[in-house]
């Protein structure tokens, strides 16, 4: 990501913990130290391939070495490529999770495991989640095991500024560093709605409504932009700068488009006042999640370019949620905005592939056809797009990291299992070589230890 | 008001598919290839005819009787209606902070007794949701849920499960008393003062009553439980009530085995994580057991061993099998076929698949003399499938409840179509 290099230089002031790429000779405190496992040439003949841009191939073959893609096509030269035989077999770009809490709500969720919510002030803007991982959370390698190359961890959603997320790579490691995405931006989780006002409420404290969600919103905005030009203003010698504060150097970071909007918000109506604060302050909403709603401002939502990160059919679990349907996605998708299915769930994780069928499913009732090279996108390209992290994965493109998923048959198929996972052209999963498969420390001697090959 | 409109709206709906279901007639599906999940097994190009609410013949390519309505499902699947093993269908509409969990009592007045009948709405914004995915018939329970606001917890023993119908009208309610609910391992500690210990020794004490009770009916003094709870009890101590129980380790379905035999009584799993370790003693035991079959992470330590495999082992070892979705049994009852599915995936037979979702808890639930499969006498629950019914894409053409024809929309198909019509340029609230 040059761009948030670059960004570094002018920014460095404020935004103290921008990404560097991995292997930067001189990485920062909280950088990425992901390295890619060591991978061998491979070459995948005769699938059907899901690029994630769109398009279908059928008996394809994807030539995949040095960690990245290589090459698509028919009848490809193996060289000196491992060759694996998909006949039959679909292949995609690796799932990409944009609302994930493993690793901070991590297995077994007991209180000692409860580290995804600051919920001690509506405004924790200061806290990242990353120092909440637990990168031996069993549910990374359950994940996997169902296809997730890259997800976003993010806060929970007491507050209305619940703090950083981090992308992560899907490959456990002795710590959050070694898993994070190099050169992802940064998101900031926002939320609307019934939690924080339920949270502080029930406390006597503000927020106690959605009014007064939007008050703290707005007040917070002010203040950070009040930061951002202070340090603007020092950076270009004029007076001291302000004291270093970690709450507005995220908030300005988000003013200053470095720090991408991740907005916990259900229903309509709210999503729509949440796309005029970000009007008034000069900020993208990058995308809402769970948008239960979203059917219902499809148009504001591609009119603004902001995704909505949807479950397939989770509703009713609470009142912002009883409008849900199924066709939430689809109908997205249909009026040209960005749809993303999202879990928020260590078991939902596991079958987006299955969750986003029962979309398809949902919309040729009522005549919508989303063919498999379309859904395809809605959990690899455009949940890509919105971690900003779609310059380097979420396609099978040329040049692209080589996160790739062999599938048993049609991912929208009940009975499709991941049977091969790529990550950076490593394998990183095999459903039939268990010595190939990650088992976590917690997971030592338990019948999880089996890695979930069969 | 623009809520209380949408209400107002559905309510009416509802009470057209009732009185359009008095009036139905006989009616034969043809073409069809039935999964009866009966002996009959598999027939391609079935003739199923159904009169007064009951199946009265099925045959390969029998005749159409007069006068009745015919079904062209050529080249489609009809199978038994889904039967949801565990939920709070018609006991809830919004999970959380929206007004009363009726399958939760706290406190220990009544426990055994407390009964999820008289709560249960059949008209539930929910059912309709489910029943248009084939859901047609679902076991209502109770739950120890958290504690309320004053800090109350559920007990133990949660009270008396009931069978249901989800056709949505006054009669849906089919049976009380069909199962007691029961926590034990960690969820069942959190009910009995810290230990799974003490789970156990209130269940034990509760049977040990109910047992002393049954030798002098109407002498209460000395026991800690009410009287109606010890009435309750009476129905699980001579076989008639099984106990549902909640529990997943190993050592603690071990225990309940040992319980259930010295007691006498009856027992189902539900949750039952580590059971496939203990498939042959389940199986001998006669104990069936309701999996989550997505749910294969140690969500606690109760469930360190949990396996994909689960479904299958238990099926092989001879114990039956019936799913629940893990996320969520209630809103999305409709999506026990994917766990299925799931199953399936993971090495159960497509078959045994089925059957759990239909046959399978009518049998646990001892009601397989009236539902549960496609057979001469039993109640015409039948849904017709374009395609697998197991498949995430496939959803029902159409689904009979007791020989009935169901209205095939719920409060989200008409939102759904509200927000379709993206060309109209009335505000939502008036396009119906």
């Amino acid at each position: 990501m040059n761009k948030s290099i670059v960004a570094i230089a002018t920014l460095a002031l404020f935004i103290s913990a921008c990404e560097q790429g991995a292997g930067d000779d001189e990485a920062k405190p909280y950088s990425s130290r992901y390295q890619p496992m060591a991978s061998a040439a491979t070459l995948l003949t005769g699938a059907t391939v899901l690029t994630g841009t769109g398009e279908r191939l059928d008996g394809a073959d994807v030539l995949i070495s040095d960690g990245k893609i290589q090459a698509i096509g028919e009848g490809l030269d193996a060289g000196n490529a491992t060759v694996i035989d998909a006949t039959g077999r679909w292949v995609t770009p690796g799932v990409i999770d944009v609302h994930s809490h493993l690793g901070v709500y991590a297995s077994p969720g007991t209180q000692s495991h409860s580290d995804g919510n600051e919920a001690t002030s509506p405004n924790t803007a200061e806290v990242w989640a990353e120092h909440s991982v637990w990168p031996h959370d069993p549910g990374f390698v359950t994940a996997l095991a169902g296809g997730v190359t890259s997800m976003q961890i993010l806060p929970g959603s007491a507050n209305l500024f619940g703090g950083r997320s981090v992308t992560l790579k899907n490959v456990p490691g002795r710590n959050v560093q070694d898993m994070k995405f190099p050169g992802a931006p940064y998101g900031l989780k926002m939320a609307c709605g019934e939690n924080p006002k339920r949270v502080y409420g029930g406390r006597g404290q503000a927020p106690g409504t959605r009014m007064g969600n939007v008050a703290g919103y707005r007040t917070a905005w002010i203040k950070a932009a009040d930061y951002k030009k202070k340090m603007e203003a020092a950076e270009s010698g004029k007076g001291e700068p302000p004291m270093r504060d970690l709450q507005l150097e995220t908030l300005a970071g988000v003013l200053s488009g470095e720090i991408l909007i991740h907005n916990h918000c259900y229903r309509g109506d709210e999503m729509s006042v949440m796309l005029d604060i970000a009007k008034e302050f000069g900020y993208k909403i990058t995308a809402f999640h769970h948008a239960v709603e979203a059917y219902k401002i499809a148009d504001l939502l591609k009119e603004s370019g902001t995704c909505a990160a949807m479950w397939a059919d989770w509703w009713g679990f609470k009142m912002e949620a009883y409008d849900g349907i199924r066709e939430n996605a689809a109908l997205v998708d249909l009026a040209g905005a960005c749809a993303v299915i999202h879990s928020d769930s260590a078991v939902g994780i596991q079958r987006l592939n299955q969750e986003t069928a029962k979309v398809m499913g949902a919309a040729a009732r009522v005549g919508v056809d989303v063919p498999p090279e379309k859904a395809i996108t809605w959990i690899t390209s455009n949940p890509a797009k919105a971690l900003g992290i779609d310059a380097d994965t979420g396609t099978l493109e040329a040049g692209k990291m080589a996160d790739v998923v062999v599938w048993s048959g049609s991912p929208f198929s009940v009975y499709t299992r991941a049977d091969q996972v790529f990550i950076d052209g490593a394998l990183a999963y095999d459903r039939f070589d268990d010595s190939v498969n990650p088992v976590t420390d917690f997971s030592l001697g338990t019948a999880a230890a089996t890695g979930g090959a069969e | 008001m623009k809520s209380r409109r949408v209400l107002i709206g559905f309510t009416t709906f509802i009470f057209l598919t009732f009185t359009s279901t008095v009036l139905a007639q006989s009616t034969a599906i043809v073409g069809a290839t039935a999964y009866t999940m009966g002996p009959q097994g598999t027939i391609e190009n079935a003739t199923i005819v159904i009169e007064d609410g009951r199946f009265v013949s099925i045959s390969a390519g029998g005749v159409v009787p007069a006068g009745a309505t015919t079904v062209d499902a050529n080249n489609k699947i009809v199978t038994p209606g889904l039967f949801t093993p565990i939920g709070f269908l018609g006991l809830v509409e919004v999970g959380f902070s929206a007004g009363p969990l009726d399958m939760m009592q706290r406190g220990d007045q009544f426990t055994a007794s407390f009964d999820v009948a008289d709560a249960f709405n059949p008209r539930s914004t929910l059912i309709a949701v489910n029943r248009i995915e084939g859901v047609t018939r679902a076991i209502i329970t109770p739950s120890p849920g958290f504690p309320d606001e004053t800090g109350n917890m559920g007990h133990v023993l949660a009270g008396l499960a009931a069978m249901v119908n989800l056709g949505g009208a006054n009669d849906s309610l089919e049976q009380r008393s069909i199962a007691m609910m029961v926590s034990l391992g960690e969820s069942g500690s959190g009910y009995a003062g810290g230990s799974r210990a003490g789970a156990v020794l209130m269940l034990r004490s509760a049977l040990d009553e109910a047992a002393s009770y049954a030798v002098k009916p109407g002498e209460l003094e000395d026991y800690n439980m009410s009287l109606s709870d010890l009435v309750a009890l009476q129905g699980v101590l001579n076989g008639e009530v099984p106990l549902f129980v909640d529990v997943d380790r190993a050592s603690d379905i071990s225990v309940l085995i040992d319980v259930v035999a010295e007691y006498g009584v009856r027992a189902i799993i539900v949750g039952g994580t580590e059971a496939w370790m203990l498939a042959d003693e389940l199986a001998d035991a006669d104990i069936a057991v309701v999996l989550a079959p997505q749910d294969i992470l140690p969500g606690n330590f109760d469930r360190l061993n949990a396996r994909r495999e689960s479904a299958g082992i238990l099926a092989e070892a001879g114990v039956t099998i019936a799913f629940a979705d893990g996320q969520s049994h209630t809103h999305n009852a409709r999506n026990i076929t994917q766990s299925a599915g799931n199953a399936v995936a993971y090495g159960l037979s497509r078959d045994d698949a089925m059957r759990a979702i239909t046959l399978a808890p009518a049998e646990i639930f001892g009601v397989a003399d009236r539902v549960g499969s496609i057979e001469v006498g039993k109640e015409a629950d039948v849904v017709i499938w374009p395609a697998d019914p197991l498949e995430l894409t496939s959803y029902p053409e159409q689904v009979y409840i007791k020989g009935n024809a169901v209205e095939m929309t719920s409060r989200q198909t008409l939102l759904r179509d509200r927000y379709l019509q993206t060309d109209s340029d009335t505000p939502p609230a008036y396009r119906k």
